[in-house]
């Protein structure tokens, strides 16, 4: 047997355990993103999540200006921390849309009571439906639609404090 | 007795749940009456990917999300949609990643490639050593 294929195991073994070192090293993303980024927004009519609120339907999105829609639900822990986010964009003049995922009215109403309510519509989408149309896999989630309905940016978990800037910017590159 | 109670009020705690309070989906665990139907789900459920426990089926997955979305491939093939065109919607929306069921584009030639390669190499093994044996 040549040298070169007696040494080829070895060779072998040295190349998988370098693959696994680097993939532990760098982990994959495991976030899965939307395809829906720069294309419409899917047609849909959600009924209202609360009787004090319009609902969000999507021909309501293109109203020449960006938006925010967000993707949260009352049962959602990391939502909470998210909301006084919200309440900030709110605040520098962000419009933001609220999509409440399999959640019941008075848990909404409690939870908007508790930590604040940066929406100014909200709907209800009891069964995920909206959410999978959207391409999203879990709350919270947003997306940044343009005022012609197209969406630019979906963004995967909470808005925090520090991505404030980036999603000003978004907005103002969605304008 | 301190300590002692620290130790019981242990066992009272729930772990933090990240589910909502809403009952599963009608679907979402339950059979459609046309057998045909639901086999066709069935197969379908089973080559699609979930999206909260990635590795398992919606078929499998116990997730909320995986129950909404059994919920609505049968909703869809009870309203006499083809699977095919159920996969396609689903893979506009989250790309190839949602379909265990290889794809004919470039990223997969190496799947399909890789038993012909393997044959290859086996038969080109086989023929040096006969013509070995011959030799000897």
């Amino acid at each position: 047997m040549s040298r070169a294929v007696r040494f080829a195991p070895l060779v072998l073994l040295l190349l998988v355990v370098g693959a696994l070192v680097w993939r532990l090293a760098t982990p994959p993303d495991t976030r899965v993103h939307s395809k829906l980024e720069g294309k419409p927004i899917p047609v849909f009519v959600l009924a209202a999540a609360l009787p004090t609120k319009p609902t969000v339907s999507s021909n309501e999105l293109a109203t020449g200006k960006p938006r925010l829609l967000n993707i949260f639900a009352s049962w959602c822990i990391p939502c909470i921390s998210e909301v006084k986010v919200l309440q900030q964009l709110k605040g520098a003049g962000v419009a933001i849309d609220g999509i409440a995922i399999r959640d019941r009215q008075d848990d909404i109403a409690a939870f908007l009571a508790r930590n604040g309510d940066p929406y100014q519509r909200i709907g209800s989408d009891p069964q995920s439906e909206l959410q999978i149309a959207l391409g999203s896999s879990g709350v919270p989630e947003s997306f940044i639609v343009d005022g012609r309905g197209i969406v630019r940016y979906q963004h995967i978990g909470p808005i925090e404090q520090s991505d404030i800037p980036m999603i000003m910017s978004k907005l103002e590159q969605a304008r | 007795m301190r300590r002692l109670a620290v130790v019981l009020a242990l066992f009272a705690l729930q772990p933090a749940l990240a589910d909502s309070n809403l009952p599963p989906a009608y679907w979402s665990n339950r059979q459609l009456p046309d057998s045909n139907q639901e086999a066709k789900a069935q197969a379908l459920m089973a080559e699609l990917r979930c999206l909260v426990c990635q590795g398992q089926s919606i078929a499998d997955s116990d997730a909320e999300l995986a129950g909404d979305m059994r919920d609505l491939v049968r909703r869809r093939i009870a309203a006499g949609e083809q699977p095919a065109a159920i996969r396609a919607w689903l893979v506009q929306r989250y790309g190839t990643w949602i379909s265990y069921k290889p794809t004919a584009e470039p990223a997969a030639w190496p799947l399909w490639l890789a038993p012909l390669a393997l044959l290859a190499l086996g038969a080109w093994i086989i023929r040096r050593r006969i013509k070995l044996k011959v030799g000897a």
